[in-house]
C-alpha cells in the first residue's frame, strides 16, 4: 500500500463519554490526504467531540486515533507532534485579545517552532495577506468584525503550516453578511489541496467543496456519501428528517 | 368646560432640587429638620474646635489653658517628626524623607497606564534598593541606622511596598496551584490559602515574632523587620491568590483551547496568553488589595514595631502632651484617610480607564 | 508500547513526577524545620507538648462570662478568652448589622442630607485602619469619661464612667434558668404556629393573622418558666459610692471601646453590602410586582427581599467572620480575648507553637462551621439555571 493511499486520519472504534452522557459510540472514520469532508448533524450528536479528538483537545476513552501515522495516546511527544500538523479554527474564534493581529498569528511559530521573531512575523504577514486581511495587522482583535476575526483565526492556524485543518462550526457565530468572506477563504484553502474536516450547517459549502458529507446523530456516523448522493437521496430516515429541517425551502 | 388645573409645582432650578431632595415626602421633611438641626449644632462647634479656637503653636501653656474646648495642634507641631519618622536619629531624618518621597513619586508614575512597560519593574527594584540603602546607610558617608530604629511613615511605606511586590509572584503561583490538575498542588495551594485567610493577621504576626526564631537555624538570624516583612508577604499572598484566581476564572475556556491547539505548552500558555489577560483584568481588585495591605501594616504596633500608628503611641507617651491624644489621632487618621481615599478613587478611575477587551471580558462575566 | 507509570513523556507520568518532587521537597523542609525547632527548644529549655494546658495559669483575667481564678488551668484560661471573643463578636454582629442596614438604606434615601451623611460615614470609616479607630476609642473612653466616683447617669441605675458601663442584672435563681430553658420552646412553638398558618393559607387561600399570637406565645412560654421557678425579682443594682460604682453587672471600658470600634468599622462595610444588595435587584422586578397588583409590603416581602438577600447574605457572612477575626485586635487594648490570653501564656511559658496552634485552630473552626453553613444556605436559595 503506497503512502499516497494511506488515510491521513484513521479512527477505529472511538468512544467518548462525559460522565453519564455518551458523546461518541464506537466511531470509525478514514480521511484521505487532501480529502475534504463535512460533518453535519443535530446539536449533541458528537460532531464537535469527534474533531476535537483528532487534536487531543478531548481524550477518547476507547478505540484508536491515528493521525499521519502517529497514534494519539497519553504520550506528550506524540500529542505535540500532532498539534503541529493539525490546525484548528473555533466557532468563537478564540483570538488572544491582548495581542495585535500580527502578534496573534506570529505567537505560535515563534514560541513553538522556535523561529526568530522577525521570521515568524514575516510568515505571519504572508498568511494574513493570504486571507486578505494584511492591512489590519496592527489592530487588536476587539477592533475587528466577526468575519475579520475568523479570517485572522484561520491565518493563525495556517501559519503553523499544518497538513490538516479542522473547522468547528466556523461560521455559526457570525452575522449572516460576514459568512461569505469566511467561506471564500475556506474555498481557496480547499482548492489549494488542504485536507479539511469541517463541522458546519452551511449546506451550500458542503455541496460545492466537500468530497464526502457525514451525518452524525447520537454519537454515531449514521450516513456518509458524496454530496450529490447525500442531498439528493439520503438513505436513512434520520438524515431525511435533519435535512428537511436544515435545508432552505 | 372643566375647571382649570392648578399651576404645576416648579420642578427645576434650585427650589425644585430642594423640594425633591429635602422635602420630598413628610418623612423626608422631618429627617431634614432633625438632621439639619443636629448639623447646625455640631458644625460650628467642630469648626471652633478644629480651627477658630485652636492653638497652632507648640506652646504648652497655651494648650493647657484651652482645656478640651479647642484643639491643640501644637502637639502635632511639636511631635510631628516623632510621629512621622519614629525613632530614627533626628539629624538623619532627611534620609527617610527623601526615600519615602522617591517611593511615592514612583507610585504616582506607576499610576499611569501609558507607562506600563517592562522597564517599570526594574525601575521599582532600583527604587526599593535605593530606599533600603538610604534608610540603612553604612556606606558612602551615610551612617548606619539599624532597622530596629526605622519607624513612622517610611516604615509603613516599606512594609506595604515589600509585602505587595513579594506577594505577587507567590500569589500567582498559589492561584495557578489552586487551578492545577495535579491533586497535590491543588490541595497544598488550597489548604494554604484557606488557612491563612481564616486566621487573623495578628496570629500570623505572632508566628513571625515567636515561631520564626524557633524554626530557623541559629546561624541564620533574621532581623525583626525581615521577619515581619515575610509574615506580611505570606499573609497578603493568600488574599492576592484569590484575586488572581478570579481573573483566571474569568477567561473563557476557548483561550486555553486555542493555545493548546497551536501546540503551546503549559508554562508558555500561562506566560503569553493567560496571565497577561488575567492580571490586567484584576488590576482594580489589585489596587484594593494594596489599600488593605496599607491599612493592615498598622497592626505591626502589636508586635512592637513603630510604624505610623506605633510612633503615635510613642509620642503620646510624653506625659506633658498626653491629654492631646485626639489631635494626634486625627492627624494620623487624616494621613491614612487621604492616602486611602486617593487609592480608592484611583482604583475607580483605573477601572473606567481600562478600556476595550478587559472591561468587555469583565462585563461579560459579571 | 506501554510507557512506565513515571514516564516524563505522558501527561499522567509527568504529573506523578512533579507531585513526587513537590512531596519530597516538602518532606525535606518539614524534617529540617522539625530538627532545628527541637534543637532551639532544647537550647532555650522550653517544653513541648500540650501538657501545660492542665497546669494552673497563674494570671488574672479581668472580665468575662466564664468564671475564672488564677488557680484554674491554662485550658480554662483559653476557654475564658474564647468566651470573651464570642461575647464581643456576638454583640458586634448584632449591632453592626443594625447600624449598617440603617446607614446602607440611608445612602439610598431620597433625602439628600441623609444620603450625604451616610456616604461620609462610609467613606471615612472605611479609609482609616481599624486599629487606629480602636485605639482612638479606647483612649477617648479612658480619658474623657468621668471617674467612677462621678459617673454619667444614662438611665436609672445605668452608669457610664471610666470604669465602664454598669447596669442592673437579675440575681441568678431557678426561675431564670427555667425562663432560659423556655426560650427554645417558645421559638419552636412560634415556628410551629407560622407553619400552621402557611399550611392553612395554602389550603384555603385565607391568611390567618398569627403575628400577635406568635409574639404572645414567644414571650409567654419563657414567662411561664420564670413564674414556675418562683418568679424571682431580685436585681443586683449598681449604686454610686464615694469611690466608685458598686454592684450590678457591667462591662469594662476595654469591652466598650472594642465593641464601639468594631461596630463602627464593620457597619460601614455592612452598609455597602446592603446597598449593593438592594441595587442588585433589577428595577423591572418592582415594576412587575406593581403591575401584578401586589402592595408595596407584599412586593418587598415576596419579590424584592428574597432576591436582595441572596446577594447580601454571602458577603455579609464574610464580614461577620472578619469582625470575629478583627476582635483579635483586643490584644492592643488589653481586653482579655482569646489572642490576648494566648499572648500572656506565651510570655509566661514560652510555648509559642502550641498556643498559636490553639488560637489558629479555633478561628479556623469558626471559619469552617460558617463556610459549611453558607454552603447549605447557598444551595437552598440558589436560582435554578439551565
Amino acid at each position: 500500500m503506497s503512502v499516497q493511499t494511506e488515510p491521513i486520519i484513521r479512527l477505529r472504534g472511538v468512544s467518548k463519554s462525559f460522565g453519564r452522557f455518551q458523546a461518541l459510540r464506537d466511531v470509525d472514520l478514514d480521511v484521505g490526504r487532501g480529502e475534504r469532508i463535512v460533518i453535519c448533524g443535530p446539536s449533541g450528536s458528537g460532531k464537535s467531540t469527534l474533531i476535537r479528538c483528532i487534536n487531543r483537545l478531548e481524550e477518547h476513552d476507547a478505540g484508536t486515533v491515528v493521525v499521519d501515522g502517529v497514534e494519539l495516546t497519553e504520550d506528550l511527544r506524540a500529542i505535540d507532534k500532532i498539534r503541529r500538523e493539525v490546525g484548528m479554527v473555533f466557532q468563537q474564534f478564540n483570538l488572544f485579545p491582548h495581542l495585535t493581529v500580527l502578534e496573534n498569528v506570529a505567537l505560535a511559530p515563534h514560541t513553538v517552532l522556535k523561529l526568530p521573531l522577525a521570521e515568524a512575523e514575516k510568515r505571519a504577514m504572508q498568511q494574513l495577506e493570504r486571507v486578505r486581511i494584511g492591512d489590519q495587522a496592527a489592530k487588536h482583535p476587539g477592533q475587528l468584525s466577526g468575519g475579520q476575526q475568523q479570517r485572522v483565526a484561520i491565518a493563525r492556524a495556517l501559519c503553523m503550516q499544518p497538513r490538516i485543518m479542522l473547522f468547528d462550526e466556523p461560521t455559526s457565530a457570525l452575522d449572516p453578511e460576514m459568512v461569505k468572506e469566511v467561506l471564500d477563504v475556506m474555498l481557496e484553502l480547499a482548492r489549494a489541496g488542504m485536507t479539511m474536516v469541517v463541522v458546519t450547517h452551511e449546506m451550500g459549502f458542503a455541496r460545492s467543496v466537500a468530497e464526502r458529507v457525514l451525518f452524525m446523530d447520537a454519537g454515531r456516523i449514521v450516513e456518509q456519501a458524496p454530496p450529490a448522493e447525500f442531498f439528493a437521496a439520503p438513505k436513512s430516515e434520520r438524515t431525511r428528517d435533519f435535512l428537511a429541517k436544515v435545508l432552505p425551502r | 368646560m372643566s375647571e382649570p388645573l392648578p399651576t404645576p409645582v416648579r420642578k427645576g432650578g434650585v427650589a425644585g432640587w430642594l423640594r425633591r431632595n429635602l422635602f420630598g415626602n413628610p418623612a423626608s421633611a422631618v429627617a431634614t429638620v432633625l438632621l439639619g438641626a443636629a448639623l447646625a449644632w455640631a458644625v460650628p462647634r467642630a469648626l471652633h474646635w478644629t480651627l477658630t479656637g485652636a492653638v497652632f503653636r507648640a506652646d504648652e501653656a497655651a494648650c493647657r489653658a484651652l482645656g478640651h474646648h479647642a484643639a491643640c495642634w501644637g502637639f502635632v507641631a511639636e511631635k510631628h517628626r516623632l510621629i512621622l519618622f519614629g525613632r530614627y536619629p533626628y539629624e538623619e531624618q532627611w534620609r527617610p524623607l527623601v526615600a519615602t518621597a522617591l517611593v511615592l513619586a514612583m507610585l504616582v508614575a506607576t499610576a499611569f497606564p501609558r507607562l506600563w512597560r517592562r522597564w517599570i519593574l526594574s525601575a521599582w527594584a532600583v527604587v526599593l534598593a535605593v530606599f533600603l540603602f538610604l534608610m540603612g546607610g553604612g556606606a558612602l558617608g551615610l551612617s548606619r541606622v539599624d532597622p530596629g530604629e526605622w519607624g513612622g511613615l517610611p516604615l509603613t511605606v516599606l512594609l506595604t511596598a515589600v509585602a505587595m511586590t513579594a506577594s505577587i509572584p507567590l500569589g500567582v503561583l498559589l492561584a495557578l496551584g489552586r487551578r492545577s490538575t495535579l491533586p497535590l498542588a491543588r490541595t497544598l495551594a488550597s489548604t494554604y490559602v484557606e488557612l491563612v485567610r481564616g486566621v487573623p493577621l495578628i496570629t500570623v504576626l505572632f508566628v513571625a515574632s515567636f515561631v520564626f526564631p524557633l524554626i530557623l537555624p541559629q546561624g541564620l538570624p533574621l532581623s525583626g523587620l525581615a521577619r515581619i516583612c515575610i509574615a506580611m508577604t505570606l499573609f497578603e499572598a493568600a488574599y492576592l491568590a484569590e484575586v488572581v484566581r478570579g481573573g483566571l476564572q474569568a477567561l473563557p475556556r476557548g483561550q486555553y483551547e486555542a493555545a493548546a491547539s497551536l501546540g503551546l505548552g503549559y508554562w508558555q500558555t500561562q506566560r503569553r496568553v493567560i496571565l497577561p489577560q488575567a492580571l490586567v483584568l484584576v488590576i482594580p481588585s489589585f489596587v484594593n488589595s494594596l489599600l488593605s495591605t496599607f491599612m493592615d501594616t498598622s497592626l505591626v504596633t502589636v508586635v512592637s514595631m513603630y510604624d505610623l500608628t506605633g510612633s503615635l503611641r510613642l509620642a503620646l507617651g510624653d506625659p506633658r502632651w498626653r491629654g492631646f491624644f485626639l489631635e494626634g489621632y486625627l492627624f494620623v487618621a487624616g494621613i491614612y484617610f487621604v492616602s486611602c481615599l486617593a487609592l480608592s478613587r484611583y482604583s475607580q478611575w483605573l477601572e473606567r480607564r481600562l478600556g476595550g477587551w478587559a472591561r468587555r471580558t469583565r462585563e461579560a462575566r459579571a | 508500547m506501554q510507557a512506565s507509570p513515571l514516564s516524563f513523556r505522558t501527561r499522567s507520568g509527568r504529573a506523578r513526577l512533579y507531585q513526587l518532587a513537590l512531596a519530597a521537597a516538602l518532606i525535606a523542609l518539614a524534617i529540617g524545620a522539625a530538627i532545628t525547632t527541637r534543637h532551639n527548644l532544647e537550647a532555650r529549655q522550653i517544653r513541648s507538648g500540650f501538657g501545660f494546658l492542665a497546669e494552673p495559669a497563674g494570671f488574672d483575667i479581668g472580665e468575662g462570662p466564664v468564671p475564672y481564678t488564677p488557680q484554674d488551668s491554662y485550658l480554662w484560661a483559653f476557654l475564658a478568652g474564647l468566651g470573651n471573643t464570642l461575647r464581643v463578636a456576638a454583640a458586634g454582629v448584632v449591632l453592626s448589622t443594625l447600624l449598617g442596614t440603617v446607614i446602607g438604606l440611608g445612602r439610598l434615601s431620597r433625602n439628600a442630607l441623609a444620603r450625604w451623611l451616610c456616604t461620609a460615614y462610609v467613606e471615612v470609616l472605611r479609609n482609616v485602619p481599624l486599629l487606629v479607630q480602636l485605639l482612638a476609642w479606647y483612649i477617648s473612653v479612658t480619658e474623657l469619661l468621668p471617674d467612677a466616683a462621678n459617673p454619667i447617669r444614662l438611665l436609672p441605675h445605668v452608669y457610664l464612667s471610666k470604669s465602664g458601663l454598669a447596669y442592673p442584672t437579675p440575681v441568678w435563681a431557678r426561675g431564670w434558668a427555667f425562663a432560659l430553658a423556655g426560650l427554645p420552646l417558645g421559638l419552636a412553638a412560634t415556628w410551629a404556629l407560622f407553619r400552621w398558618a402557611r399550611a392553612r393559607r395554602e389550603r384555603t387561600g385565607h391568611t390567618p393573622q398569627v403575628r400577635w399570637a406568635a409574639l404572645v406565645v414567644f414571650l409567654a412560654i419563657p414567662a411561664l418558666g420564670w413564674a414556675i421557678g418562683g418568679a424571682p425579682r431580685a436585681l443586683d443594682v449598681p449604686e454610686v459610692t464615694p469611690f466608685n460604682v458598686a454592684g450590678g453587672g457591667g462591662v469594662t471600658p476595654e469591652f466598650l471601646a472594642l465593641l464601639l470600634g468594631l461596630v463602627g468599622f464593620t457597619a460601614a462595610y455592612v452598609a455597602e453590602i446592603v446597598r449593593s444588595g438592594v441595587l442588585a435587584v433589577p428595577h423591572g422586578q418592582t415594576e412587575a410586582a406593581a403591575a401584578l397588583g401586589l402592595t408595596r409590603r407584599q412586593a418587598l416581602r415576596l419579590v424584592l427581599l428574597p432576591q436582595a438577600l441572596r446577594v447580601i447574605v454571602p458577603p455579609l457572612t464574610s464580614q461577620y467572620l472578619n469582625l470575629t477575626k478583627n476582635s483579635s485586635l483586643a490584644v492592643a487594648i488589653g481586653y482579655p480575648d482569646l489572642v490576648s490570653i494566648a499572648n500572656t501564656a506565651i510570655n509566661q511559658n514560652g510555648q509559642a507553637l502550641e498556643c498559636i496552634v490553639i488560637i489558629m485552630g479555633v478561628y479556623l473552626f469558626v471559619n469552617l462551621v460558617t463556610a459549611l453553613g453558607m454552603g447549605v444556605y447557598n444551595r437552598r436559595v440558589a436560582l435554578v439555571e439551565r
